[in-house]
């Protein structure tokens, strides 16, 4: 996903009401978008949510999503960060296979990544990884090597650089 | 004093000026019918079926410019609305469908006549309420009327557990409503309309386009002012129709795949297209990349996510039609007639709108009958497929909200109910439908309501006993294979409109037509049917097939 260009990160800022998401994920859905991740939670008004969201397609018919994403009576504010100045992050869990010979070298990639252990067992750790998406991309690649048993990702969530708020 | 849930939604339709209701009853929707019982400033219609309330209610709108209310129980009820949701939706009529729901403990538990209706509806109305606190009730209605009646118009669904109408509640009316996230762009932008003075001014052969949005922000006067100052010729869609009385000689008719020759003439040679309240449909534009392919573009819509959709905006102007047209009227500089006047106006007379003149009983001709007994002032409901098409070319409109008629859906079966909308709505007025035989079956039961409130609607059908614009279709471009369009199984309509208690009159003969219509106009305490045999293979012309372009245009049947 991380290599497509068409790649849009849109922000929502939402009344935080039941059904809401429905609302925004139905106009994707019409059009045959499919959403690679969307991350929502309140804000610091506890009436109003932020949905994060990342699609690919083309530009012109995103606009129009966005668009119609801003006639929702539930929306409040739409921006799309694709070609703005934003610090983007992602927290993923990612459970991988770690034999007694390959601790050592898992643990330096942790260090590395400046990545955690939050959970250990007799054949596994479970690490916790915050970054852009490269650097999850990049440690969950070198992760594969070992198997991963498992994986979690947030999605992505993004806030704009300097003093400028939505 | 504490009322029920119930009562107060009852209160608070009324509190926002509703009159009218059509709908019917069921389990869960016994308590608003129960509150509904008392209540004397609302007048309530049984329909037949659903979608005739929701058709009922969407025509009552047009017609009158108000919001349009229609009632249904849970489940079925409901899913029988969708249709007539679906319909207001995509022509942006403002209705408000209230529907029961099952108790809020049940939702979800697949109870009896349980439906997902905020959830089947969320993609055809404009908004839509489940509410789960009868304290709520009067917020959401005041809601639901100013979402539904502003910025650009459409339906709202307001659903109603039965616990919640059960519940006592202090009634506490709301009348103003403030929504953070719904601000409707009203006024245009001033150097946005400032441009399009200037690009009016340069314009050698400007044309102006108007829609739907130029009856519903009520801007027919500035439409009629703007194009008499600039001598700028109107061409109009369906749903335009009466936004420029047609009689008039800047007007054009309607454009699109069975609009005038010369109204297709004029947008495909114009070097200016003005688009008010119109969405660039496919019905209006045909191949995109072919249409008015030399002009420079100025969009006037209320609806931002309007601009450019489809087709490029050189000047987009967002705002309410009625305002933004008095703005430009302002400030752009009065045009004299051109060269470009004189051209349209010679296609005009060189492409006329025309029909066989063969002793055969023509729909056009008929149509044309209806307008000239009624002297072009009766409000003309219709149904959808080649009746519409012809209805539109030849029954001259001259004010706005006169055409009733489904556009983006073309919903067959629209027709009925929403000739008894907009009768209700305009008892002043005489109404006539004009319906095809396929659409009018699709809704007939609706005849019950209609003679039962002594309703004094023509219904003329043009009756070829088959689904006639498919039939139009297959003759055309599928090899005349007729594949499931025979109607010739049918109803005696003038014996079914006796058994209904209406009025019934069969047509054969052109000669038959005149009187046929005169008795009709009569017939004022019931409705009156007249079966209009026309000839069955009458085609709609001119046509622009599907996805062509104005070169593809087919002015007579092709030899």
């Amino acid at each position: 996903m991380a290599k497509n260009v068409l790649q849009h990160t849109i922000t929502a800022l939402v009344e935080n009401k039941p059904g809401v998401l429905a609302r925004v994920s139905g106009l994707f859905a019409r059009r045959g978008f499919n959403i690679e991740s969307l991350a929502v939670s309140i804000t610091d008004d506890p009436t109003v949510s932020r949905m994060t969201i990342v699609v690919g397609g083309d530009a012109t018919v995103l606009e129009q999503i966005t668009k119609q994403l801003n006639k929702l009576i539930d929306v409040i504010k739409v921006i799309d960060y694709t070609d703005m100045a934003v610090v983007e992050r992602e927290l993923a869990m990612i459970k991988v296979n770690a034999e007694p010979k390959n601790r050592a070298e898992i643990m330096q990639l942790v260090d590395i990544f400046r990545a955690k252990i939050i959970d250990i067992s007799d054949r596994t750790f479970t690490i916790e990884v915050t970054g852009n998406v490269a650097k999850v991309d990049a440690i969950e690649s070198l992760l594969d090597s070992h198997g991963i048993q498992e994986m979690v990702r947030t999605g992505r969530i993004a806030m704009m650089r300097g003093p400028r708020t939505p | 004093m504490k009322i029920t849930g119930a009562q107060a939604l009852i209160k608070s339709l009324c509190d926002h000026g509703t009159k009218m209701i059509f709908g019917i009853p069921g389990g869960v929707m016994l308590p608003i019918y129960d509150a509904l019982y008392d209540c004397t400033d609302l007048e309530h219609m049984l329909m037949r079926h659903e979608q005739g309330a929701a058709h009922a209610a969407d025509a009552y709108a047009r017609a009158s410019g108000k919001v349009g209310v229609c009632f249904a129980t849970s489940g079925p009820g409901a899913t029988n609305l969708v249709t007539g949701i679906a319909n207001a939706y995509m022509d942006s009529i403002p209705i408000i469908a209230v529907t029961a729901q099952v108790r809020t403990t049940a939702l979800g538990k697949d109870a009896f006549q349980e439906a997902d209706i905020t959830g089947i509806t969320l993609p055809i109305t404009k908004h839509n309420y489940l509410v789960k606190d009868a304290r709520d009730i009067p917020q959401v209605v005041a809601e639901a009327f100013h979402i539904a009646s502003t910025g650009r118009p459409g339906p709202v669904l307001i659903d109603v557990p039965a616990d919640i109408s059960f519940s006592q509640v202090e009634y506490q009316p709301v009348n103003k409503v403030e929504l953070r996230s719904y601000k409707p762009t009203v006024a245009g932008h001033p150097l946005q309309i400032k441009k399009a003075a200037k690009a009016i001014v340069a314009a050698e052969r400007p044309v102006l386009y108007a829609g739907g949005g130029v009856i519903s922000s009520g801007a027919s006067k500035e439409l009629v002012d703007l194009s008499e100052r600039t001598h700028i010729l109107v061409a109009t869609t369906l749903l335009g129709k009466g936004s420029i009385p047609e009689t008039h000689p800047h007007a054009l008719g309607m454009l699109g795949m069975h609009g005038t020759a010369y109204a297709n003439y004029a947008v495909a040679h114009c070097d200016l297209l003005i688009a008010v309240g119109a969405r660039f449909d496919d019905r209006v534009t045909g191949k995109l990349d072919a249409f008015a392919r030399k002009a420079k573009v100025v969009h006037i819509d209320v609806d931002p996510a309007e601009i450019g959709k489809t087709v490029h905006v050189d000047i987009p102007i967002v705002g309410d039609c009625k305002h933004v047209l008095s703005e430009l009227l302002k400030c752009v500089e009065p045009r004299e007639e051109t060269e470009w006047n004189r051209q349209v106006t010679q296609w005009k007379a060189e492409y006329p709108l025309h029909y066989p003149n063969d002793g055969g009983l023509y729909p056009q001709f008929v149509i044309e009958q209806i307008w000239e007994a009624t002297n072009g002032e009766a409000i003309i409901a219709t149904d959808v497929g080649q009746h519409q098409m012809w209805s539109a070319q030849f029954y001259k409109c001259t004010f706005p909200r006169q055409f009733i008629s489904s556009g983006g859906l073309g919903t067959m079966g629209y027709g009925l109910p929403a000739a008894i909308g907009a009768q209700v709505a305009r008892m002043d007025k005489t109404v006539f439908l004009i319906a095809g035989d396929g659409s009018l079956q699709m809704t007939i039961q609706e005849f019950a309501p209609a003679v039962a409130h002594k309703l004094p609607i023509k219904v003329a059908i043009m009756n070829n006993q088959y689904l006639g614009m498919v039939r139009q279709w297959q003759e055309l471009f599928f090899n005349r294979r007729y594949s499931g369009v025979d109607l010739t199984a049918q109803p005696d309509f003038v014996k079914l409109a006796d058994a209904y208690g209406a009025a019934g009159i069969r047509i054969e003969k052109p000669e038959e037509v005149r009187p046929a219509i005169e008795k009709a106009l009569e017939i004022n305490d019931r409705p009156t049917v007249l079966d209009f045999r026309i000839a069955r293979e009458e085609n709609v012309y001119p046509m622009i097939p599907a996805g062509q372009s104005i070169e593809e245009m087919m002015v007579q049947r092709p030899k």
